[in-house]
């Protein structure tokens, strides 16, 4: 702490992201999109998704005219179908992201094509299911 | 110890015993997720209706409302641990942290209560009255 008695040091901080006037010293690639998607995903669930669960299942326990309100909110402008389709994603996206991590969590994984592609397939996957999931529900309405 | 940088007062003291813990727990809570989000999905697709009546007769099951139990807990605790983690690094201020660390255990803690009483009176209980 001494010698930064005065003047605030200019030595790098940690993280050393920024160059100043808005340049990066990084280049954006699909292991930083599906780093901060996995976070988006899981805090999504957190905060949206489960309060929304434990809504549901009180609704049905608080009886019928309770769920009917649940059910209310849910075909509101189709909002419960567009929640519903969003979570779906956010759970396989964070799904196959955490697999993913499982991986690498072995030590498996880390070479640079290997990384890449996985990065690719992980959101590439999560979009995939989800829409069979959901293709296949609204074909059994038609 | 000095008062030196924040590094170099934790030089030396060994680990703070706790990380493994925080990182086992949310890998082990992930692959529970995993196995009963994937059952709720599937158990949802296979029923006829939404109705009322049925939601009830089906969280009456004991092997709908022991799985429903058991992934509120996992996840609310997975939850628990996502949060403390993006808390830890956004926030700075202190207080602050504090703050919410205590917003997030009353929510893990009262969200994962609500629910499990829920199911609980719904298969206890039967038809809501």
């Amino acid at each position: 702490m001494t010698e930064m008695s005065g003047k605030p040091s200019n030595r790098p901080i940690s993280p050393h992201l920024s160059g100043g006037g808005g340049l990066l010293h990084y280049v954006w690639g699909p292991h930083m999109l599906v780093s901060i998607l996995h976070r988006i995903a899981g805090d999504g669930m957190a905060l949206v998704g489960m309060p929304l669960l434990v809504w549901w299942l009180y609704s049905i326990s608080a009886g019928a005219e309770s769920y009917e309100y649940f059910l209310s909110w849910f075909d509101f402008y189709y909002l419960g179908y567009v929640v519903l389709v969003g979570l779906t994603f956010a759970f396989f996206e964070h799904l196959f992201s955490g697999l993913r991590h499982f991986v690498m969590d072995a030590g498996a994984g880390y070479e640079l094509k290997t990384n890449k592609m996985w990065s690719i397939l992980v959101p590439f996957l999560a979009v995939i299911v989800t829409a069979v999931i959901w293709l296949s529900i609204a074909f059994q309405n038609l | 110890m000095g008062s030196g940088t924040n590094i170099g007062r934790v030089r030396g003291l060994g680990s703070a015993q706790e990380g493994a813990h925080h990182w086992i727990v949310q890998r082990v809570t992930a692959i529970a997720n995993m196995l009963l989000v994937l059952w709720l999905i599937f158990s949802l697709l296979r029923l006829p209706n939404y109705e009322h009546g049925l939601m009830i007769d089906w969280l009456s099951s004991p092997l709908v409302a022991v799985p429903m139990i058991l992934m509120l807990v996992s996840i609310f605790w997975h939850l628990r641990l996502g949060l403390q983690v993006l808390i830890e690094d956004y926030v700075t201020d202190h207080g602050m942290k504090f703050a919410l660390f205590t917003l997030l255990n009353f929510f893990a803690v009262g969200g994962a209560a609500l629910g499990i009483f829920s199911v609980a009176k719904i298969a206890f209980t039967g038809v809501a009255a």
